[in-house]
């Protein structure tokens, strides 16, 4: 079987669309909930768990024949806990702010239910490059969402887009204008309102699920 | 009946099929709207017919409005001479000004709800409902004067999109749509709708008058939150002439409401008078600390209460529909409202949130007084 064949293609990017795992599964929505008042931290966020789904499956791939399967799962997890690890302390030492930001979230990818499961549901199953592909299409597919509703969320939220300012500062109330930034949006509630949105928007398009 | 012959040669172009099938919901609102329609929910098993549909029972909830919203519109004019120093005996002149305040923004609150309403009944191919006639009025009522009109509009989309249209629309709605308008402006816009310093127009309609800038007046609620004495006399809370959202500062308006709606057997008496009990009962256990000048019945005159209890809390759709439940549910609202004031500082009003959070309460509160009916009769039919 040739490395780009047709069901490995799919493998890749059924979770980026039809089989997304926030908009879909409705898997992952804690942490799109808490990492996404701002586009940065939702794009470090989404990266980090796509680095770790793609690694830990492809280590629990090349393991799936030796594990026994009473133990399975607490293997999984060191493998995702080292991953999480490395990870966290690379944050930390190059993008220290964003780091900050996420705070525990960044721990808390450990307990995300998107890693667990594509290990238990893939990488048992299918070999390292099938499972490698299938972490990187379903860490993309979260971050895609992440990304969107970040976006919006600084937008409308703080008026900024990764910090820079969009909506000029005449428009503002303070300065004589008429616009206020929306104070809901920095909230998690407006954040499941969003991802709702999403769901909608999502399900709308693809009608045939 | 010419308005009838006019409607009817009409028909045909707005039915299915017809050139301007596009608008038929829009026809049909408008049709059922002047006329009580002929075809009726057919009769099977046991049931009630009423001669009165909905579209006329909402509208003797607007009746029952009219009151506080005239006075509203008196009191935004009265209010604004007062901050500028004007003369405040031109009762003619205070109404304009505050019939022009308070317009554009009816204007918009319907314009806006009644525009998602029909379009989502055409796409969905149903008839558009009602419910919003009192919404789209109620909306204006609860907002600050100085609200611009874009956030208002914000607000009510927000409001008839996601707690209204995405249950299922008017009768399905778990919360009421009026209040989530207003506390998405409260969270999202905090600092239109902080409750403590509000609500006198200041500049925007600077045509009719001239303008002050940057003043706010406290209300009564904002100054017993910050601790300060209240500067307004008990017999000023209960006529309204007070700084406070348009619809909700006058008791004496919002109790002709209230007997309107009782009268014409719309509103719950239960959950009214519950409402004002348990507010009572928690007002007197629970006072201000260091407020001298304020008796505990005050806490009933001022701030939304008199409004969220008269035309809030007796929404049939999301208060409690079992009679005794009605009761408890008016009852926690009252008390829950003061509760919130009292205790955080940081919602000096506690109306609006108390009546949201039992509207989710409803559904558990009858389901058991229902169960409990239902164990009761069990029994009996054991022995």
């Amino acid at each position: 079987m040739s490395l780009f064949s047709k069901e490995n293609g799919e493998v890749f990017k059924s979770p980026l669309n039809l089989n997304n795992p926030v908009a879909v599964q409705v898997l992952g929505i804690c942490s799109a909930l808490a990492v996404t008042s701002q586009l940065k931290p939702a794009i470090v966020m989404g990266l980090s768990v796509t680095v770790i789904t793609a690694f830990s499956n492809v280590i629990i791939s090349l393991l799936r024949k030796t594990i026994p399967n009473r133990i399975r799962i607490i293997v999984q997890l060191v493998v995702v806990a080292a991953l999480v690890t490395i990870v966290s302390n690379i944050l930390k030492a190059y993008v220290y702010d964003v780091s900050v930001q996420l705070s525990v979230y960044v721990g808390l990818i450990i307990t995300n239910c998107i890693l667990m499961g594509r290990l238990e549901a893939f990488a048992m199953q299918n070999g390292p490059w099938e499972s490698f592909l299938d972490g990187v299409g379903n860490g993309l597919g979260y971050a895609f969402v992440l990304v969107v509703v970040g976006f919006f969320r600084e937008l409308l939220g703080f008026g900024t887009i990764l910090g820079f300012q969009v909506i000029p500062d005449s428009c503002y109330m303070e300065n004589g204008g008429l616009y206020f930034n929306n104070g809901m949006m920095t909230m998690p509630a407006m954040a499941l309102i969003l991802v709702a949105c999403f769901i909608w928007a999502h399900r709308s398009i693809n009608k045939e699920q | 009946m010419g308005l009838k012959k006019i409607l009817d040669n009409m028909k045909p172009a707005f039915s299915e099929g017809g050139k301007l099938s596009a608008f038929g919901s829009l026809f049909d609102a408008a049709e059922t709207f002047f006329f009580v329609p002929n075809e009726t929910a057919k009769v099977r098993g046991a049931q009630i017919h009423d001669a009165i549909d909905s579209k006329r029972s909402i509208f003797f909830v607007v009746i029952a409005l009219i009151p506080a919203l005239l006075f509203g519109m008196y009191n935004i004019g009265l209010q604004h001479n007062i901050a500028i120093g004007a003369c405040t005996e031109d009762i003619c002149g205070c109404f304009l000004y505050g019939l022009a305040a308070m317009l554009p923004k009816i204007v918009v609150s319907y314009a806006v709800g009644l525009g998602i309403e029909v379009a989502i009944a055409q796409y969905k191919k149903e008839e558009v409902h009602e419910g919003f006639f009192v919404t789209g009025i109620l909306i204006p009522m609860i907002v600050p004067v100085n609200c611009p009109l874009w956030i208002l509009a914000v607000a009510t989309a927000f409001a008839v999109i996601f707690a209204k249209e995405v249950f299922g629309g008017t009768g399905m709605n778990i919360f009421n749509p009026a209040l989530v308008t207003r506390a998405f402006l409260f969270f999202a816009y905090p600092a239109m709708m902080s409750g403590d310093k509000v609500w006198v127009n200041e500049n925007y309609i600077d045509c009719i008058n001239g303008t002050v800038d940057g003043y706010s007046a406290a209300t009564p609620l904002g100054q017993l939150g910050a601790g300060e004495p209240v500067t307004y006399s008990a017999m000023d809370t209960i006529i309204g002439t007070i700084p406070g959202s348009i619809g909700e500062t006058s008791v004496i308006a919002i109790a002709i409401g209230a007997i309107i709606l009782i009268w014409a057997g719309i509103a719950s008496w239960k959950i009214i008078v519950s409402t004002f009990v348990g507010g009572a009962l928690m007002a007197y256990v629970l006072p201000y600390s260091g407020a001298e000048n304020f008796e505990w019945w005050e806490q009933l005159t001022v701030g939304g209460f008199a409004f969220g209890a008269v035309f809030m809390a007796t929404d049939p759709v999301t208060a409690a529909r079992t009679e005794c439940g009605k009761y408890i549910y008016g009852f926690l609202i009252g008390a829950m409202a003061i509760i919130i004031r009292v205790l955080n500082p940081g919602f000096p009003e506690g109306m609006m949130l108390a009546i949201l959070l039992m509207n989710v309460f409803a559904p558990l509160i009858d389901y058991c007084f229902v169960q409990s009916n239902i164990n009761k009769r069990a029994k009996r039919a054991a022995k």
